[in-house]
């Protein structure tokens, strides 16, 4: 049994190595097929932390009355951060509200000067994050119709600043970038699992004469099936180290590219910092789909 | 040791390649097949090695009706059974040394056993030089000399061969038949086809005839008649 497969893994070896030309070109085809995979990849993050980044930007913001005190707008605070939808509600004074006003309007003499003469005009607020941004729309209608009212009956929210246009659009982007990029990833990774198979297949198609001969002098099917399904996993292996070099430079140059988006995933560190996780789903990739191609080649040829 | 029990064959295209082929083959024996080309002859080898099954009848080898073997079970019934084939049919990608080491190693042998056998055998057929040589690095009479060495390196119950000398010069010929000659005196069972007169003549042996799929002529000692 081991000695068996001792000679399957060393005859595996030497058929990849001799066969040469066949062997490169399945090279090639698998190392393009899994520069496809590692960009998906990347393109994944690189998409993921974008629109998180974001989705970070956008909130629903609550003023309330100035008669609103902070006992009630904390009461608000505590119903909201029950609620399943919200991710996170962040608390602004009156007093830091009136800071934060003077603060943008240090270089208008008149507003700083108005301010000195009347009480804090500004009521507290609160600024709502939503786990995510399809939440926001429910969220708002949800404050809108909220009846919370101040000890002496009157009305605690003063407005709601919900950009639903542009929240709207945004939430239609994630969709459709979502959908785009399962779509593109499903139809790259189909082509590109179909010209591996086509490919091996090709490759073993040149050695049918040879496998007809092994099973007429008596060789049995795993005897025959297992070196070319070792030469699958070798030229798995050097097509998933070369495919994982080639996107350094890629993604150099993608970082060059997308430069003027400020907020952008630095790609480059990326993947330097998961490198190991990369290389190993490449390898992992590479290494099994070219092995499945030829088992699935190879056994075509054995029904001598 | 084989049987053929009213054996016929008809390819998908209609054509009838052996046509009720009854005859038996005895342990040792050395039976040359005989006929023009599309006679049957290939056909009928491949019946034996099960490269191909009959439309009809049966074939015996031993006891055992080959056809009734499942595709999985094969390669124990072709371990008896050394081939030879017109075209050599050698593993371009593998060394001399490697061509025959691989039948040994299909068997099951030892490493022990391929490192002793396999020399052995080179030097028996006279092709100890060119160990490391590949198929396309010899001639036609070499390539087919490898080939024996490979169907006979498992020392095989029975031998088959396919028109061995179809494509090798006289000197070839003859040299390829003494090597017959010989592996039949060591008590293999050896079924060779051919066209060549003077191979007939030369082994001597009991000849069948084969025509358009017809078994016509079945005599004792080596007659060509066509």
């Amino acid at each position: 049994m081991l000695t068996n497969f001792k000679r399957i893994v060393k005859s595996g070896f030497i058929n990849f190595w001799r066969s040469g030309v066949v062997s490169f070109a399945s090279i090639v085809v698998l190392t393009v097929t899994l520069f496809v995979i590692g960009g998906l990849y990347l393109g994944h993050a690189f998409l993921s932390s974008s629109l998180e980044t974001i989705k970070e930007k956008v909130d629903i913001s609550v003023s309330f009355q100035p008669y609103a005190t902070e006992v009630e707008v904390l009461t608000v605070k505590q119903q909201l951060e029950m609620l399943a939808t919200i991710k996170s509600v962040v608390y602004s004074s009156r007093e830091e509200e009136l800071a934060n006003f003077e603060e943008r309007n240090k270089d208008n003499a008149l507003i700083t000067e108005s301010l000195k003469e009347v009480v804090n005009p500004l009521g507290a607020r609160l600024n709502i994050k939503a786990l995510d941004p399809s939440h926001y729309e429910s969220i708002a209608r949800s404050l809108e119709n909220d009846s919370a009212l101040s000890a002496d009956g009157r009305k605690l929210i003063y407005d709601i600043n919900y950009r639903k246009a542009d929240i709207d659009r945004f939430v239609s982007f994630v969709a459709a970038s979502r959908r785009l990029g399962v779509a593109v990833a499903l139809a790259l990774i189909i082509i590109s699992i179909l010209t591996v198979f086509s490919t091996v297949s090709l490759a073993i198609h040149v050695s049918r004469e040879e496998i007809a001969v092994m099973r007429l002098v008596g060789a049995n099917n795993r005897y025959i099936h297992g070196p070319f399904i070792v030469e699958g996993a070798v030229a798995g292996l050097f097509s998933a180290l070369l495919a994982v070099l080639l996107l350094y430079p890629a993604v150099i140059w993608v970082k060059g590219v997308t430069a003027v988006f400020p907020e952008r995933l630095d790609l480059v560190s990326y993947y330097l910092n998961h490198f190991s996780t990369l290389f190993f789903f490449i390898l992992g990739f590479g290494v099994i789909l070219s092995m499945l191609a030829s088992y699935w080649a190879a056994k075509k040829y054995l029904k001598v | 040791m084989i049987f053929f029990d009213r054996v016929t064959k008809i390819y998908p295209d209609r054509s009838l390649a052996l046509d009720q082929v009854t005859f038996s083959v005895e342990r040792g024996e050395f039976l040359t097949v005989v006929g023009h080309s599309g006679a049957g002859k290939t056909t009928l080898l491949k019946m034996i090695l099960v490269e191909d099954r009959p439309t009809s009848g049966a074939v015996y080898l031993d006891s055992t009706d080959v056809n009734h073997l499942g595709r999985q079970h094969l390669h124990r019934l072709r371990r008896k059974i050394g081939s030879v084939f017109q075209d050599y049919r050698l593993l371009p990608n593998k060394t001399v040394f490697e061509n025959i080491a691989f039948t040994m190693e299909a068997a099951g042998r030892t490493d022990e056993d391929v490192a002793s056998d396999v020399p052995h055998v080179l030097e028996l057929i006279g092709l100890a030089d060119k160990f490391w040589n590949f198929p396309h690095q010899l001639s036609g009479g070499e390539k087919q000399r490898v080939a024996i060495a490979r169907a006979i390196v498992n020392q095989p119950d029975i031998l088959i061969a396919d028109e061995p000398t179809g494509n090798l010069d006289p000197i070839n010929t003859s040299d390829i038949v003494q090597i017959f000659q010989k592996i039949n005196d060591l008590g293999t069972t050896v079924i060779l086809t051919t066209h060549n007169k003077s191979v007939v003549e030369a082994i001597g042996r009991r000849v069948i005839t084969l025509e358009n799929g017809r078994l016509t002529r079945d005599d004792k000692n080596g007659r060509y008649a066509l």
